[in-house]
C-alpha cells in the first residue's frame, strides 16, 4: 500500500486502537513554555499523577519574557511569576529547562529544531498552536490545549483521530523577492483561513525541495493560519545535513541507523492525498496582509479591496470591519501606506537566514525617522550567530533596536506591545484584532519586506530595494 | 469535568467568520489570571467602551442575550491560538454550547475537555435559529440536547447533529480521560520497549 509521509509517522506511533476511529498516539517529545508549562506540570501532580517521561519533555521560557536589552527574569513582573513556576516545577519533575540567557534558550519552535530535539519521523506536541512549525524537519508536530498537555505529560500519549491528508505543491522557481513567507501567505490567501481544517498538510514540489530548513520551518509555521494543525515537509539530504551534529541529534552508529529510517519517510510516488493542490511559483509576488485575518492578503503591488466587490453579504461585513480597524481606504494601493512600527522576529521569521535577508536590505540604508524598528532574534544561538556575522551592527547602524530572544511583539504577553492605532509591518504570524496590542494594526510580511518598509517608512515593494 | 446533558435558552448570534481565540480572550488576561474568573474578560475588546462601560452595540450586551447559554457563530470559530483560556472565558460568561458551521481544530478539542459543547450545523440553519430568536426578541429558547443529538429551534423544529461517540460519552459522563488512558499503561510500556529496540536513535539521543 502506498503511504504518505504523514501515514509513515502516524501509523507506527499508534499504541492502541481505541475504536470509533480513535488511536492512542505516542508522543516522542513534548515541549513546554513559560505561559502554560509551569501550571501544567503542577496540575499533573495535583491530580495525583506523575510526569510519565520527564526525559522526553523540554522546557524554555519565551512567551512572557521581556526582550529588552539587558533584561533579567524580573523585567516583566507578571512573566517573572510564570517563569518562577516553570523553574520550580521543572526542577521538581526532572524536566530539562533551557533558562533565560542560557545556551539553548529561545522561542520554543526555534530552539526545538535548533537543538535537534525535534527529529524527522518523531511525534512532537506542545501547548502552542505554532507547533506545526516543527514539521519543517519532517516531524509530525501539532499544538494542543492545556488539558491535552496535562494528558500527555501524565501518560506520554494522546487519544487522537487521524486527520485527512492534503498536499500543496509549489512548482517552479521563486521569482525575485519571493520568500517562504510569501509562499505560505499566498496559499492562505488563495485557499482561505479554514481550508486546512481537519487536514495534515504536506508541502511538496520543486520550490519546497529548493528551500533551506529555515525556510521550511517558516512555511510550516503558518499551517495553523490555514486551519491545519499539522504542516510537514519530507526530510531529505538538506534536512540531514542541517541536523547533523546538533546537540540532541543521534550520533555515530545511532545517526546512521536514524538516516536509514529517515530516508524511507518521504511519501511514496503513488501515495494518494484526500486533497491535492498546486501553486505555480510564477503567480506569487511579495505578499502583505491588509486585514485582520491572514487570508486577507495581497501582492504588494495590489490595491486594498473594496467591500462592494465582496462575494457575499457576510464577507462584505467582514471586509468593512477589517478596513475600519486597519484604518485603510478601499481601492487605494497598499504600497505607500504609512508605517509606524516594524517588527522582525517570532517563531515564523527569527532564524539566522531571516536576519540575513533583512540585514541585506538594510545595509547602507536608514530606518525612516518616524518608524520604531525592532529585531528580536529567535534564540540565544541565533543571536550569537548573528553577532558573529556582524548582523547586529547592520541592524543598529540602520536604526533598529537589537533585542534579546523571545516571542516579544508577536504575542504581546510580555509587557511589549504596539500602541493603539499604530501601524506595524511584522514578520510574525497573526494580524488578528489586538494581537500586537489593543488597537494595534498589523501587516504580515517577510523579513525583507519588513526591512524595506522600515526604510521607506511606508509599505514598500522590496524588489525596488535590490542591492 | 462538568457533565453535559441538555442546555436551553436564547441563542445569541455573533455570526462573523474567523473569530479567533485572541478576540475571545486577550493573552494579557491569561498571563495574570487563572482558569476561573475569565468571564468578565471574554470578548473584552468588543464588549466594553473606552471608559469601561458596556458597549451597547456589542450583541452579547443586548438584554435578551445577557444570560444566554448558547452562542451562534460563523465559520472557523475559535481559529488561531491553542489557548484553552478561550473556552474558560466563554464558560465564565455562561455559555455551555457553541453552534457554528466550522471550528478551529484545537479550540474544538479544548471545548470537549471542559464541558462546552461545540455543535456543527450548516450556515443557513444557524441563520434561521438567529432569525427565529431575534423575531421573538429572545423570549423563545433554543434547546441543545446532546443525548438525542438534536437542536430544537425556537419555532420547534428539530435539527439533528452528530458528535463523535467517544467525545459524546465523555461529556455525558464527565470522564477523567487521563485515568482512562492510564488503563492502557501496559500497552504504552510495551510500545515504548518495542520502539526502543526498533528506533534506538529516538531514545538514546535524549539520554542524560
Amino acid at each position: 500500500m502506498p503511504a504518505t509521509l504523514f501515514d509513515k509517522i502516524w501509523d507506527p506511533h499508534v499504541v492502541a486502537d481505541l475504536g470509533g476511529g480513535w488511536s492512542l498516539l505516542h508522543c516522542d517529545r513534548v515541549l513546554v513554555h513559560d505561559l502554560s508549562g509551569g501550571r501544567a506540570l503542577q496540575e499533573v501532580g495535583e491530580a495525583g499523577y506523575a510526569v510519565a517521561r520527564p526525559d522526553l519533555v523540554f522546557a524554555t521560557p519565551d512567551h512572557a519574557v521581556s526582550s529588552a536589552p539587558g533584561r533579567t527574569s524580573e523585567t516583566f513582573p507578571t512573566g517573572a511569576r510564570l517563569l518562577a513556576g516553570l523553574r520550580k516545577r521543572a526542577a521538581e519533575t526532572g524536566v530539562r529547562l533551557f533558562d533565560l540567557g542560557q545556551d539553548g534558550n529561545g522561542i520554543v519552535h526555534v530552539m526545538g529544531p535548533e537543538l535537534g530535539i525535534v527529529l524527522p519521523g518523531t511525534v512532537l506536541v506542545c501547548g502552542d498552536s505554532h507547533t506545526c512549525t516543527n514539521g519543517g524537519v519532517g516531524s509530525l508536530a501539532f499544538g494542543i490545549g492545556a488539558s491535552e498537555l496535562r494528558h500527555v505529560l501524565a501518560t506520554q500519549c494522546l487519544p487522537q483521530k487521524k486527520p485527512r491528508t492534503m498536499r500543496i505543491r509549489f512548482e517552479g522557481e521563486a521569482p525575485p523577492g519571493v520568500t517562504p513567507k510569501d509562499m505560505i501567505l499566498a496559499a492562505i490567501g488563495r485557499f482561505g483561513a479554514a481550508a486546512g481544517t481537519g487536514y495534515a498538510v504536506e508541502y511538496a514540489g520543486s520550490a519546497v525541495r529548493a528551500l533551506s530548513v529555515e525556510g521550511r520551518l517558516t512555511l510550516c509555521n503558518l499551517s495553523i493560519e490555514m486551519g491545519a494543525k499539522i504542516g510537514m515537509v519530507a526530510p531529505d539530504e538538506t534536512t540531514f545535513a542541517w541536523l547533523k551534529g546538533r546537540d540532541f541529534a543521534p550520533k555515530g552508529a545511532s545517526w546512521e541507523s536514524a538516516l536509514a529510517d529517515w530516508r524511507a519517510l518521504p511519501s511514496d510516488d503513488d501515495a494518494v492525498f484526500d486533497r491535492d493542490l498546486v501553486i505555480d511559483m510564477r503567480d506569487i509576488a511579495p505578499q502583505i496582509t491588509w486585514g485582520t485575518s491572514p487570508e486577507q492578503v495581497l501582492p504588494v503591488t495590489g490595491r486594498i479591496p473594496d467591500p462592494a466587490d465582496a462575494p457575499d453579504a457576510e464577507k462584505r461585513a467582514d471586509w468593512e470591519k477589517a478596513l475600519a480597524y486597519m484604518g485603510l481606504t478601499a481601492g487605494a494601493p497598499i504600497a505607500g501606506t504609512k508605517v509606524d512600527w516594524v517588527f522582525i522576529g517570532s517563531c515564523t521569521n527569527s532564524r539566522i537566514e531571516d536576519l540575513r535577508a533583512a540585514a541585506a536590505v538594510l545595509r547602507g540604508r536608514k530606518v525612516a525617522p518616524h518608524v520604531t524598528a525592532w529585531v528580536v532574534p529567535g534564540s540565544e544561538r541565533v543571536k550569537h550567530a548573528a553577532e558573529a556575522e556582524g548582523l547586529h551592527d547592520a541592524f543598529r547602524a540602520a536604526g533598529f533596536e537589537w533585542r534579546e530572544p523571545g516571542c516579544a511583539l508577536c504575542v504581546a504577553a510580555n509587557g511589549e506591545s504596539v500602541p493603539a492605532g499604530a501601524r506595524c509591518v511584522s514578520t510574525s504570524n497573526r494580524n488578528f484584532v489586538g494581537r500586537q496590542g489593543t488597537g494595534a494594526r498589523t501587516h504580515l510580511a517577510s523579513p525583507a519586506m519588513a526591512a524595506a518598509a522600515a526604510v521607506a517608512g511606508t509599505i514598500a515593494d522590496v524588489r525596488s530595494f535590490a542591492a | 469535568m462538568d457533565k453535559f446533558i441538555t442546555v436551553s435558552g436564547p441563542a445569541a448570534p455573533m455570526l462573523g467568520a474567523n473569530i479567533d481565540t485572541d478576540v475571545i480572550i486577550p493573552i494579557q488576561r491569561l498571563v495574570g489570571t487563572g482558569r476561573t474568573g475569565l468571564g468578565p474578560y471574554a470578548f473584552e475588546r468588543m464588549r466594553y467602551a473606552k471608559d469601561g462601560s458596556d458597549n451597547p452595540d456589542f450583541v452579547l450586551n443586548r438584554p435578551q442575550y445577557r444570560d444566554s447559554p448558547i452562542l451562534l457563530a460563523g465559520p472557523n470559530f475559535g481559529c488561531g491560538s491553542s489557548r484553552e483560556g478561550a473556552v474558560w472565558a466563554l464558560m465564565g460568561m455562561g455559555f455551555r454550547a457553541v453552534i457554528a458551521p466550522s471550528f478551529g481544530d484545537i479550540f474544538f478539542n479544548n471545548c470537549f475537555q471542559n464541558g462546552l459543547l461545540p455543535v456543527r450545523l450548516p450556515e443557513d440553519v444557524i441563520r434561521r435559529i438567529a432569525d427565529e430568536t431575534e423575531a421573538a426578541q429572545g423570549a423563545r429558547h433554543t434547546v441543545v440536547d446532546l443525548a438525542r443529538q438534536v437542536v430544537v429551534t425556537p419555532d420547534g423544529a428539530e435539527i439533528p447533529f452528530t458528535v463523535d461517540a467517544r467525545k459524546r460519552d465523555a461529556l455525558l459522563e464527565g470522564l477523567d480521560d487521563i485515568a482512562l488512558t492510564l488503563k492502557q499503561k501496559d500497552a504504552i510500556l510495551a510500545w515504548q520497549t518495542a520502539d526502543r529496540a526498533k528506533r534506538a536513535w529516538a531514545w538514546d539521543s535524549v539520554e542524560r
